[in-house]
């Protein structure tokens, strides 16, 4: 009952018109990023970022647009999936798989239109699994103590590793760059300035607003440039939808895949390290080994459209779960909606629900109003958006630069940062051409500085003792996890993410 | 090959973290800890993983040619010369230039060219400044 009425102060902080343009504001950019390749949830909503400060937003509008973003996104990876067999992002790589020979077939529209609604069963059903599961995840939050935050922290890019890329030392790499870069700045505990070599502008750190933005949006438009990638995916080709409503026989037909997959995809987004990405690639393979007696899938089998999508949407709510219930995300896309957070002086995690439940409830029901939003956009609508993928990348990228500068200049107005920006950016470009993930990066600028206070609170209340850090059976199962986590993949993950990544595309390639 | 070479990078780069660190200077109210602890053990794994990535490197990436490289090269530059002339030549101007440097390095033609800079710069401080109210480098001109 608690939870109800918990759920209806969310929907009378989520129900003024200023969150309702912004939740439509954000489904419909969101959309649009997802769709157009080379521009996915991470970077659009990390483009997005200053600007929600810039406007003065307070915690929950910032939020509410910017997860608008995030689901819409996921929504849109799957148009130019289907029409132009191209992934919008990384996740809907697998609606190409079947997607696209159903609108080879003439099946266009109700591709779309059948992916459209098992996406809202996704995140739908998600979203009430976050309701359910994060005030569980809480009560165990809260007995942590600084040295299970610690393995905690641990954990999370442990596991991050074993999933973000096909090889653990170059994951394992970019988690310590990330937490290096952290440590510029003055000490938060004792007051000396650590490796700002006398720079004025390093005492306050790096903002990690800077580096993301750089990391994600700038190396993007580099990859373009570098390539020469200028024209339109879709130029030349006629993009016809037909019939869009799908018959209610199809429906049915996918009904059973598309609770299962849900159910999947959600478990897959709360695992750490694990993202929509993982999420769409598990339930396709399992629906494939399920269901598939007739060997259809691959040829235009609705069921394999219905399974990635539902997938995807349902890890994207359930990546929601930790960030918000830990504070510690688990995908790329999270990580810069935690930056969000940590910006806006929030910090999430057990005490947000205590402290800020507004912020929570507010979020919360605004996933369901965008939800509704997105499937209106996104099966009357959709042809709107098909026309968004003829727009050229030497149009849009750019744009998407320009954007970039803008957002960083307006929150700090220095140069200094814009010059650090650009220097991430060719950074993110340099690392991306060597596959190391670019998300450990993140959520170390992110968690770098509470993960080193977390240690040294532990060692410092135990009289620096370091056996500390594994005295509680809390603290020793977190880092089973986390040693099994960095582990299995070795042994093995090898095979399955070599599969999940053969198909990514150079462009808009971060993994999420 | 590339891998060796970002590996070996990797570990100068431990090396010259630990440098750093070890030139903290403590402050005499220190915890147990103190400020160098948590950076040496970054350190440690930074080597660590740069070692593994040197021994046991990937398949070779596909670098691009030396005209691309230099593509990429020439737009960082540019976007350098944008972030300092920002404040001396205004928004406007400064974006104008960037975004139609950007579209034509991209296979714009010229109407088009100037056509995205003109439309970036102008759509950019519309939207943003002008309607949202977000402040904007001020030039010698006042845009």
């Amino acid at each position: 009952m608690e939870l109800l009425a918990n759920l209806g102060d969310g929907f009378a902080i989520a129900l003024s018109w200023q969150n309702i343009g912004l939740a439509l504001l954000g489904c419909f950019l969101g959309t649009i990023m997802g769709a157009l390749p080379g521009l996915g949830p991470s970077n659009g909503v990390a483009i997005l970022i200053p600007l929600a400060f810039t406007l003065g937003l307070g915690a929950t509008p910032s939020l509410i647009l910017l997860t608008s973003v995030y689901y819409g996104a996921m929504y849109g990876g799957r148009i130019s999936s289907i029409l132009l067999n191209i992934p919008g992002d990384e996740p809907a790589m697998m609606t190409c798989l079947d997607g696209h020979p159903m609108a080879k077939k003439g099946m266009a529209g109700e591709a779309l239109s059948l992916s459209g609604i098992a996406s809202f069963v996704g995140a739908f059903l998600a979203t009430w699994g976050l309701i359910l599961l994060a005030p569980q995840l809480v009560k165990i939050a809260l007995l942590f103590g600084p040295a299970e935050y610690f393995a905690l922290f641990a954990l999370a890019f442990m596991t991050l590793g074993g999933v973000s890329s096909t090889n653990q030392a170059k994951s394992a790499f970019a988690a310590a760059l990330g937490l290096g870069l952290a440590t510029i700045g003055v000490d938060t505990q004792t007051g000396v300035p650590r490796f700002t070599f006398g720079e004025v502008h390093l005492y306050d750190g790096l903002d990690f607003l800077v580096a993301i933005v750089g990391l994600f949006a700038l190396s993007e438009v580099f990859i373009f440039l570098e390539t020469r990638h200028g024209g339109s995916d879709a130029a030349g080709r006629k993009l016809t939808i037909g019939k869009l409503y799908p018959p209610v026989s199809m429906i049915r037909r996918t009904t059973p895949t598309m609770l299962r997959t849900s159910f999947l995809g959600f478990i897959a987004g709360v695992l750490p390290g694990a993202g929509a990405s993982l999420g769409s690639f598990i339930s396709y393979s399992m629906e494939k080994k399920l269901v598939d007696k007739e060997g259809t899938f691959g040829t235009g089998d609705p069921r394999g459209v219905a399974a990635p999508e539902a997938g995807n949407n349902a890890a994207a709510g359930g990546a929601l779960v930790p960030m918000l219930a830990l504070g510690v995300p688990g995908s790329g896309t999270t990580a810069v909606l935690l930056a969000v957070l940590l910006a806006l002086n929030i910090t999430p995690g057990p005490l947000l629900f205590s402290q800020n439940p507004d912020v929570v409830w507010g979020l919360i029901a605004a996933l369901f109003i965008a939800n509704f939003m997105l499937l209106a956009m996104n099966i009357p609508m959709v042809g709107l958006f098909t026309r968004v993928l003829m727009i050229p990348s030497r149009i849009l990228m750019p744009i998407v630069a320009m954007v970039s500068f803008v957002g960083i200049y307006g929150i700090s107005g220095s140069t200094f940062d814009l010059l650090v920006m650009i220097g991430f950016g060719v950074m993110g470009w340099v690392l991306r051409k060597l596959d190391v993930p670019l998300v450990p990066i993140i959520l170390g600028t992110l968690l770098g500085n509470s993960m080193e206070n977390n240690l040294r609170r532990a060692v410092t209340i135990d009289n620096g003792n370091w056996w500390t850090l594994i005295d509680s059976p809390l603290s020793i199962a977190l880092w089973a996890i986390a040693i099994i986590g960095f582990v299995l993949p070795l042994i093995v993950g090898a095979r399955v993410k070599a599969k999940m990544h053969q198909r990514r595309d150079e462009e808009g390639a971060i993994s999420d | 090959m590339s891998d060796r070479i970002f590996g070996v990078f990797g570990i100068i780069l431990a090396a010259g973290y630990v440098f750093a660190a070890l030139a903290i200077e403590e402050s005499f109210l220190s915890d147990a800890v103190g400020p160098k602890a948590f950076p040496l053990i970054i350190a440690a794994i930074l080597a660590l993983s740069g070692a593994v990535i040197a021994l046991r490197p990937d398949p070779e990436p596909h670098w691009p040619a030396l005209a691309r490289l230099a593509e990429v090269a020439a737009a960082v530059v540019v976007l350098i010369l944008y972030a300092e002339m920002l404040p001396v030549a205004g928004f406007v101007i400064a974006t104008a230039f960037a975004a139609a440097y950007l579209a034509w390095r991209l296979g714009s033609g010229p109407l088009e060219t100037a056509a995205v800079g003109a439309g970036t710069s102008i759509g950019i401080y519309v939207t943003f400044h002008l309607i949202l109210g977000l402040s904007l480098a001020k030039g010698p001109l006042g845009f």
